[in-house]
């Protein structure tokens, strides 16, 4: 006869230390085994989409920047590029390259702050500062361009708002040789360590077939195989001009798609940014960067959904307009909401421990699940 | 077996060579920047709290139209011929009284949507972000510069400009029926 | 000797032991513990590119004695809910534990707290105390998940004590004592006298037992490491995924006694390993007080050797803290049973075959 036993549910209340912001994970709990996590989110929801209905096509610039906290600048691209699709505008290139620029810096940030609380969670509390120190010397390069070091409002419909400031490229250069041996000694305080590996890898295996039913995207799909990204597979801007490989996790510390694989690949991303940078550099033009932003934007009735590729997956925007200057229904969608469904298929039979790592290795931010 | 002592090899390994590097991070000087003592120096296009120079204002309420969050408010009233308002610094000359212009702060997103329609440049940003204050209501700041007796003053100039107007219009209007009135009844008597 | 000097002084044995005990935790302990807890901010802001503790005092010298003083006027919160005499009971035993050790460690050649002959072996019984206040107060709290952290603690000094005593088994084979004051006038002479590079006398043993001490020497860092629950092994204390482990309902003073127990016990256990393998008190070099005649001079330098070797481990376990990340629970107590203790049960055979020889 077998024991009667009751499920135990737990909850990883909204707030703790290591979910990445107000986000409550119901466990139910079969001693210490996981039997179903639950994510309850909601927490942050701030009513983005009805908002922007209110306000006029640039006013919802700064809106679009505090979705994705981390990650500013590839929002505020995002919608740029949704926006002039609907008005069929053609940019300068040399706001074409700015924008890069500033897309693969955002990249290195974002990554940066992953793979620095995905350590702290895990109990390595000395890389996180390292990220955090290499994080600084990027905001103070956004700082001299735009003036803000998190919510940028630089990124407009049309063009930028401000042109490069003259040393701007000069330190980017700077940072671009500092930055390279630190990725090399992060790699041997963290992602090498006996420890750490033993932490993470088998643990949270996402198989390939299973990404993709469930829609993910991003670092986390590229961890299980599958060579996707949306720079190369449906290219927009100028990505097409720069050569650079799609980093793929290959389960060399465990199996394919586990998390040590998840956190390894943003690593890997992180060096290949580096590269897009250096190209871009070389080959920015010269011109006009405000010249093509419309006085007045008022798109013709239609609709657009355009996608760029977020530093945690696809950031589509979907705007439809009725000919007025506000737009009529904006959605987003928003790529750390579709990855964070999958956890509760990724923590079965695994222990309360490993839900941090796994959910770590998800990388998700608050604001853009409940935007 | 083979992988067991694998494993304790990479472990040790692992560990001093970790080890290794936080050792050599003791001696890299510090990063910190003490802050009340030592202060950073901010680029110039640094976007922190706002500043209005009133005596470019010309009221045209671009700047409160551009704001996502609607923390500006303006309330301008018209100028009578008499009132000699001043000139922007450019050469123009004004032509409102500008007799509110308040900025919530607290509201600002700093999103620099503002400065960029204003047509004399007379909003911007500056780089002070030390403005704590204890109680709320000191962060909606006001910008103009005339006293609120003035403020009224105008406001009450411009109404009675307007009734004197309106005074002086239906007058003459009267004045003109009464002519064509007396016109139309010398008309009639002529008729006649 | 100073048990003897004070017991002379007030003509009466009691009032001499309770002096002599007195001694290390007033002049000692305490002392130790507020450079400890300010070495470790230090140490840690260093290793991470920062600065640390910088305004109380000058560098922030005088941090650790603000926090002190912030501890000691925090309200003492009793739930309704807790077992108020083990809640109130448990710091005091914890403390009890790691103090009781200091009494069998010789300090310098002239003081010891009680020349037991049962040494090493009452240290490793007295620090079991531990284990019954840290499940008091799991318990106590009335709370779930410091139960179950208590529990994984209490599991984890219990597993990680068997590699010591293999470890500690092996040395008294060599030696053939189980007190420290007799181990460490043993390892008198210089450096090459100590136990790690294979003890005091020559011979093909000695050599021979290099590589054995060393591995021993390993082990037993480790074992201890986790019986002080330090990281990698801090899951009863760090955020244990969860909540804040066994000491989470504790506040004020009570709280300040469990963190005074920590830190006492890592200067416990470095000194334990330091006067095993590292020679104790004897210094490497010889005595300036022998050299030049001044013989009283000689404890005082034992003194300040033993000092600076205990903080030198103290050191490497805080080294090791801000360097490692953290071992999940299984794991922990796979080291344990797979690693730690074959190898440290193989290291004592072969051991005993050399001192046989």
């Amino acid at each position: 006869m077998a024991l009667k036993t009751e499920e135990m549910i737990l909850n990883m209340g909204p707030q703790h230390p290591s979910t990445h912001g107000v986000l409550r994970l119901e466990l139910q709990l079969e001693g210490e085994l996981i039997v179903n996590v639950v994510p309850h989110i909601g927490y942050l929801h701030r009513c983005f989409e009805k908002h922007a209905e209110a306000m006029t096509y640039p006013q919802v610039i700064p809106y679009t920047d505090r979705m994705d906290y981390l990650a500013s600048m590839y929002n505020e691209f995002g919608y740029a590029l949704a926006v002039e699709k609907l008005l069929n505008i053609e940019i300068p290139e040399r706001v074409e390259y700015i924008r890069v620029i500033m897309g693969e810096l955002q990249r290195i940030a974002s990554h940066l702050v992953a793979i620095g609380t995905y350590g702290a969670d895990i109990g390595a509390f000395t890389p996180f500062l390292f990220c955090f120190r290499d994080r600084e010397k990027i905001l103070s390069l956004y700082e001299m361009t735009c003036g803000a070091r998190l919510l940028y409002n630089y990124i407009w419909v049309g063009g930028v708002s401000h042109d490069l400031h003259p040393d701007f490229l000069r330190l980017t250069k700077e940072f671009i040789d500092y930055f390279r041996p630190k990725i090399t000694e992060l790699n041997n305080l963290l992602s090498y360590n006996k420890i750490f590996i033993e932490r993470t890898a088998n643990v949270g295996i996402l198989k390939k077939d299973v990404a993709v039913n469930y829609g993910i995207t991003g670092p986390m799909l590229r961890a299980s195989g599958m060579k996707w990204d949306l720079r190369k597979d449906d290219p927009y801007s100028v990505y097409d001009k720069f050569d650079f490989d799609i980093p793929v996790g290959d389960g060399r510390m465990g199996t394919v798609g586990d998390s040590w694989d998840r956190y390894f690949v943003r690593v890997l991303e992180m060096e290949e940014s580096l590269k897009i940078i250096e190209q871009a550099i070389a080959q920015i033009p010269e011109g006009d960067v405000t010249s093509a932003i419309p006085k007045r934007i008022k798109p013709p009735v239609g609709q657009v959904y355009s996608r760029v590729e977020n530093p945690r997956g696809e950031l589509g925007y979907f705007i439809m307009s009725n000919g007025t200057p506000n737009p009529f229904r904006i959605k987003v969608r928003g790529p750390s909401f579709i990855n964070l469904a999958v956890i509760n298929e990724l923590c079965k039979d695994l222990l309360v421990a490993d839900v941090i790592t796994i959910l770590g290795s998800i990388d998700i931010v608050l604001g853009e699940v409940d935007r | 077996m083979k992988e067991y002592l694998n494993n304790i090899w990479s472990a040790i390994s692992t560990i001093f060579i970790g080890m290794g590097i936080t050792w050599r991070h003791m001696f890299v000087p510090s990063v910190t920047i003490q802050y009340p003592d030592v202060k950073l120096d901010l680029p110039e296009r640094e976007r922190n709290r706002l500043y209005v120079n009133m005596d470019d204002c010309i009221g045209c309420d671009q700047c409160a139209r551009a704001c996502p969050v609607n923390c500006i408010e303006i309330e301008t009233v018209k100028g009578i011929p008499e009132d000699d308002i001043g000139k922007t610094s450019n050469g123009k000359k004004k032509a409102l009284w500008v007799t509110k212009f308040n900025i919530d702060i607290a509201k600002c997103c700093y999103c620099q949507l503002c400065v960029f329609p204003c047509p004399t440049e007379c909003i911007y940003m500056t780089d002070v972000y030390e403005f704590s204050e204890y109680d709320r209501d000191n962060f909606i700041y006001d910008f103009v510069t005339l006293t609120p007796e003035e403020r009224e003053q105008k406001k009450i100039n411009y109404q009675k400009f307007e009734e004197e107007k309106a005074a002086k219009k239906a007058a003459a209007a009267e004045e003109a029926a009464k002519a064509k009135a007396a016109e139309k009844k010398d008309d009639n008597k002529e008729q006649n | 000797m100073i048990y003897e000097f004070f017991s002379n002084l007030f003509n009466n044995q009691v009032i001499g032991y309770i002096i002599s005990a007195a001694l290390p935790l007033l002049f000692f302990i305490l002392p130790f513990v507020l450079v400890a807890v300010y070495m470790e901010r230090k140490v840690s802001a260093h290793m991470q590119d920062r600065l640390g503790p910088m305004r109380v005092g000058w560098h922030g010298v005088l941090q650790t004695i603000a926090d002190l003083l912030k501890l000691l006027q925090k309200e003492d919160i009793t739930a309704t809910a807790n077992d108020k005499p083990l809640f109130n009971l448990a710091p005091i035993v914890v403390f009890a534990g790691s103090y009781a050790a200091f009494a069998a460690i010789p300090f310098t050649g002239a003081y010891i707290g009680s020349n037991i002959d049962l040494g090493i072996i009452y240290i490793i019984g007295a620090t079991g105390l531990v284990v019954a206040g840290i499940l008091m107060s799991g318990w106590a709290s009335n709370n779930k998940y410091t139960l179950l952290g208590a529990m994984r603690a209490a599991a984890q000094i219990i597993s990680y004590e068997i590699p010591t005593i293999l470890v500690v088994l092996s040395l008294i084979m060599i030696t053939g004592t189980m007190n420290l004051n007799t181990m460490s006038q043993m390892q008198t002479g210089y450096f090459w006298n100590w136990m790690i590079l294979g003890g005091p006398g020559l011979g093909v043993t000695k050599f021979l037992l290099i590589p054995f001490m060393i591995i021993g020497f390993f082990v037993i860092y480790i074992s201890t490491l986790a019986e002080v629950n330090r990281t990698p092994f801090d899951i009863p204390e760090a955020e244990s995924e969860l909540v804040s482990g066994y000491h989470t309902e504790y506040s004020g003073m009570k709280f300040s006694i469990f963190f005074l127990a920590e830190y006492a016990n890592m200067f416990a256990v470095s000194a334990i390993v330091a006067t095993l393998f590292f020679g104790g008190y004897q210094s490497p070099f010889g005595y300036l007080g022998n050299t030049l005649g001044a013989h009283w001079l000689v404890p005082i330098e034992q003194f300040f050797w033993f000092a600076i070797k205990g903080t030198f481990f103290v050191f490497v376990q805080m080294w090791l803290r801000w360097t490692l990340p953290r071992l999940r629970v299984d794991q922990l107590m796979a080291v344990c049973w797979k690693y730690l203790i074959p190898i440290a049960f193989v290291n004592l055979i072969i051991v005993g075959l050399i001192t046989i020889l």
